[in-house]
């Protein structure tokens, strides 16, 4: 119980944020915090019961015959999210109500960020795929949003749809991956899935369902060549770059591997696509972000890598590597958010974040810079902070599985990259001497409380939890086992290890990475001159883009020129063809009996019909097609009654009606060409072969036998069930309302369509200012 | 057509389309009729008037926007269907009722009605932004006509 009120606070919150920012601008982000706050504080008193082994779930049916249940389960690995997703979170709230106060929109943006906040969470507390699903979308969609935010600069517009556009597409195929499982092993229930995990990979479906799922968690995380929207979204405010582009939502398909991983992982190619990747996107992504001197799009690249070293972790799949994921998965956590927020508060009091521009800001933000020396030296993976403790798993992790030397010396080269940026982000700014940013030194100082609260917390935490790891060690080894099973408990988490090779690699890491630092500039410049962004990924993305724009427009081109006549062409033909198709493949060219002879009164309206159809087309008077084509709809009229269709009659009799004044409406007020009388063979072979074959269509329709069994149920049930004698209208208002509903929908949104089109253009003008 | 006539025309049948759609909206469960015929036919009652008088008094006799007739419409309909989900039932489920009356046999009510009275409403409002939206030809004036 308390576990869905908890699922739903934070979209409690994200509904209050505009109403409380209202209220108090300067205090909304202290105020707004409060339920994030909540949310980690009670997630906290759950670890006791959690590492005890005990697993809150709450679950309500949603959609039973689709197996969607509102299900909800608090195991080790989902709390473990859930306090970084809260705690962060709460955090972020706070400094954002700084370094936003200004903004006009200020609320807009805590709605969005608390929307993200609940679909994150909702990810992570998932035990339905489906609902996970649509939590995976929710953050996908504030994303894009808070990417967006500066929705006033081009940059900010471009980065939002690529990352839509690409998170969105693999979301989509996440989708077809869950729901193939789920076809396989007959339940949405990822607990039930995990526990049939053996039919899954026994089955023929196994690779297609691992790709599609695959598909979703790396574009998610920002796997190569997936990783281009990442940087791209350094275009959002930086407290949203801190919690959602490097502690949480890039997480999320690292989250999702790791929570599928009982059931996917093991395998062959799991561990041959998880390892590639993961280790190609860690070293490359780790020495792009030497290419770069914007202090946000190094902590971007940076990003990057540790998720690919996530994701070689989990590939490897071993009991030591996933205890190195899950702790360097925290450690990352607090060290990038800081780091993130420590470049925000740069931003905010300097006025750039161009590392060329920055450097002996120590003194005048001496808390902003200790923080960010302390996050540096754990992103470095120097003892005694937590980073260490880490990165000696990860190493030990490699040397120990299957990948060996060769993944270990990889590693190695990838936290070299890290090492540098992390001197180049936490360091640099704040040593040295001279100082030229864009104001003048003296208006530099230490930013306000909230906006050094968060970094100055968490990297204190990383320094603690270095000092006394196992503190973490019970959620951390809980966690462990929810991925890797069993053997993963036997989790150490400790500062010092002896003298072991994976000691040396650390110490070869720091060398290497020095020797990056030093050689920053040359670096810098032989990566400037590759010029990676028109070749890879980059270019694939751009090039496909346009491709589909083109497609797009020349599809427009074709189908929606504009002109009215082309429309009606382009429709009938293909009716025409659809239904030519039909005859021709199953109803044959035999007419099919004729059940019942014409009567007289009834030959009289069909020599009314034929004549009013030739007079609306050959009349040359506009007004008089109209009215031809009025008699026509009448005609027909009479013949429902013939048949006994009261209802079908009025209506027709109705609509004509208003038909013919809409035309004369139409016709009086627009100019309209004179008839042109120039006989074209196709302008009359066209309509008169469709409605051929709409005839003929017609005529074998009416001889298959109906079948009766609806019919007799309508009829019988009209007046027990719907109470009411006319069946027509008891079949639209009461059996079939739903399609009735759904149908008046349609209508009243053409309406509104007709009523935008036809606003002049004062009307138009009033709106918009 | 002598102006005087149409108007006189329009006065009269102006109220009796109108009962007319209301009693064939009314009926339409037992007999020929039902929401969407009725909306139907109350359109044509304002439409004739827009021929008549013109699209102003048209729409000043519409009196609320259609486009807020039609979303009226939607939202009865649609709210016809959640009391019985109330009562535990699916969506749109039919709850009947007798309403005494004093002076005859008691009345039959019930959501579907409801749900009729909502088609009615949508039916009128998107057949008026039809019209009205055509007709707007008329009262465009100076600034609208380059267009």
């Amino acid at each position: 119980m308390a576990l869905s009120i908890v699922f739903f606070v934070p979209f409690i919150a994200a509904a209050l944020a505009v109403l409380l920012t209202r209220l108090g601008r300067a205090g909304a982000g202290w105020v707004l915090a409060v339920f994030p706050a909540g949310l980690a504080v009670w997630f906290m008193a759950q670890v006791p019961a959690v590492v005890r082994g005990e697993v809150r779930s709450v679950s309500v049916p949603w959609i039973p015959y689709q197996g969607i249940d509102f299900a909800l389960r608090l195991d080790g690995l989902a709390l473990l999210m859930s306090l970084l997703i809260t705690g962060l979170g709460t955090l972020v709230v706070i400094y954002a109500g700084r370094y936003l106060v200004h903004h006009e929109v200020l609320g807009r943006f805590y709605g969005w960020l608390l929307l993200f906040m609940g679909g994150m969470l909702g990810i992570v507390l998932s035990d339905n795929t489906l609902l996970l699903f649509i939590c995976w979308e929710v953050t996908t969609f504030s994303s894009f949003i808070l990417i967006g935010f500066e929705h006033k600069e081009d940059a900010a517009r471009e980065s939002a749809q690529r990352a839509l556009l690409i998170t969105a597409l693999g979301g989509q195929s996440l989708l077809v991956g869950l729901l193939l499982m789920g076809d396989v092993v007959g339940t949405m229930s990822v607990s039930e899935t995990i526990a049939s995990a053996e039919a899954v990979r026994a089955s023929p479906r196994y690779l297609a369902i691992l790709l599609l799922v695959l598909g979703g968690a790396f574009t998610k995380s920002a796997q190569m060549p997936f990783h281009t929207w990442l940087p791209g979204a350094m275009t959002a405010p930086t407290p949203v770059s801190a919690y959602l582009h490097s502690a949480t939502m890039v997480k999320a398909g690292v989250f999702l591997l790791a929570r599928l991983a009982p059931v996917l992982g093991g395998t062959p190619p799991w561990e041959i696509l998880l390892t590639g990747v993961g280790t190609v996107t860690m070293v490359l992504g780790a020495l792009l972000a030497l290419g770069h001197t914007d202090l946000k799009l190094v902590l971007a690249y940076a990003t990057v890598s540790v998720l690919g070293a996530l994701v070689m972790l989990l590939g490897q799949g071993t009991a030591e590597a996933i205890q190195a994921m899950v702790a360097f998965l925290t450690a990352h956590a607090l060290y990038k958010g800081t780091l993130f927020l420590v470049a925000g508060s740069v931003d905010h009091e300097t006025g750039t974040r161009d590392l060329m521009h920055l450097s002996g800001l120590r003194k005048h933000l001496p808390l902003t810079a200790a923080a960010g020396a302390a996050a540096a030296l754990s992103m470095m993976g120097v003892p005694p902070l937590f980073g260490f403790v880490g990165k000696e798993l990860i190493y030990e992790a490699c040397l120990k599985g299957p990948g060996g030397w060769p993944l270990a010396l990889a590693a190695m080269v990838g936290f070299g990259g890290m090492v540098a940026a992390a001197m180049r982000v936490g360091v640099q700014p704040f040593a040295g001497k001279t100082f030229r940013a864009d104001k003048p030194e003296s208006e530099v100082h230490e930013a306000p409380p909230s906006m050094w609260l968060g970094p100055v917390l968490l990297a204190g935490l990383g320094l603690v939890l270095g000092l006394v790891p196992w503190v973490l060690q019970p959620l951390l080894a809980t966690a462990a086992v929810d991925i890797g099973g069993r053997q993963a408990a036997d989790l150490k988490l400790t500062l010092w290890h002896g003298v072991t090779p994976a000691l040396g690699l650390s110490a070869a890491s720091l060398a290497l990475g020095g020797g990056l630092f030093a050689l920053q500039k040359p670096v810098l410049r032989g990566l400037k001159s590759l010029n990676l962004s028109r070749h890879g990924p980059e270019q694939f993305y751009q090039e496909s883009l346009s491709a589909l724009l083109k497609l797009s427009s020349s599809l427009t081109r074709l189908l929606q020129n504009g002109s009215l006549h082309q429309y009606i062409v382009v429709t009938m033909a293909t009716l025409g063809a659809l239904l030519g198709l039909a005859v021709v493949l199953r109803l044959g060219f035999w007419p099919p009996g004729v059940s019942r002879a014409i009567l007289p009164h009834e030959v009289v309206v069909l020599v009314g019909i034929l004549v009013a159809a030739v007079l609306a087309v050959v009349s040359k008077s506009a007004l008089t097609s109209i009215l031809a084509l009025g008699a026509l709809g009448l005609a027909e009229a009479l013949l429902y009654v013939f048949f006994a269709a009261p209802d079908l009659a009025m209506t027709q009799v109705v609509v004509q009606t208003l038909t013919v004044i809409l035309f004369a409406l139409v016709f009086s007020r627009f100019p309209v060409k004179p008839h042109e009388h120039r006989f074209r063979w196709w302008t009359a072979a066209l309509p008169l072969t469709v409605g051929g074959l709409i005839t003929w269509t017609l005529l074998h329709v009416a001889a298959v036998p109906t079948h009766r069994r609806l019919a007799d149920f309508y009829a019988s049930q009209s007046v027990p069930g719907g109470k009411g004698l006319n069946i027509v209208n008891v079949i639209l208002v009461d059996f079939r309302a739903l399609d009735t509903l759904g149908e008046t929908a349609v209508l009243a949104t053409s309406g509104l369509g007709v009523y935008l089109l036809f606003r002049t253009r004062s009307q138009r003008k009033k709106r918009q200012v | 057509m002598s102006p005087v006539v149409m108007h006189t025309v329009a006065r009269m049948m102006a109220p009796v389309l109108l009962l007319v759609s209301l009693v064939l909206a009314v009926r339409g469960h037992d007999i020929p009729g039902g929401g969407f015929v009725g909306g139907l036919m109350a359109a044509t009652a304002f439409a004739l008037q827009m021929v008549a008088f013109g699209r102003p008094a048209a729409r000043k006799q519409l009196r609320v926007h259609p486009t807020r007739l039609a979303a009226a419409g939607l939202l009865v309909a649609l709210g016809s269907g959640i009391p019985a989900m109330l009562g535990g039932r699916e969506f749109l489920s039919s709850i009947w009722g007798q309403l005494p009356l004093p002076w005859s046999d008691s009345l039959k009510v019930g959501t579907p009605q409801l749900f009729d009275v909502g088609v009615y409403l949508a039916v009128l409002g998107t057949a008026m932004a039809f019209i009205l939206g055509m007709g707007r030809g008329e009262d465009t004036t100076a600034p609208d006509s380059r267009a």
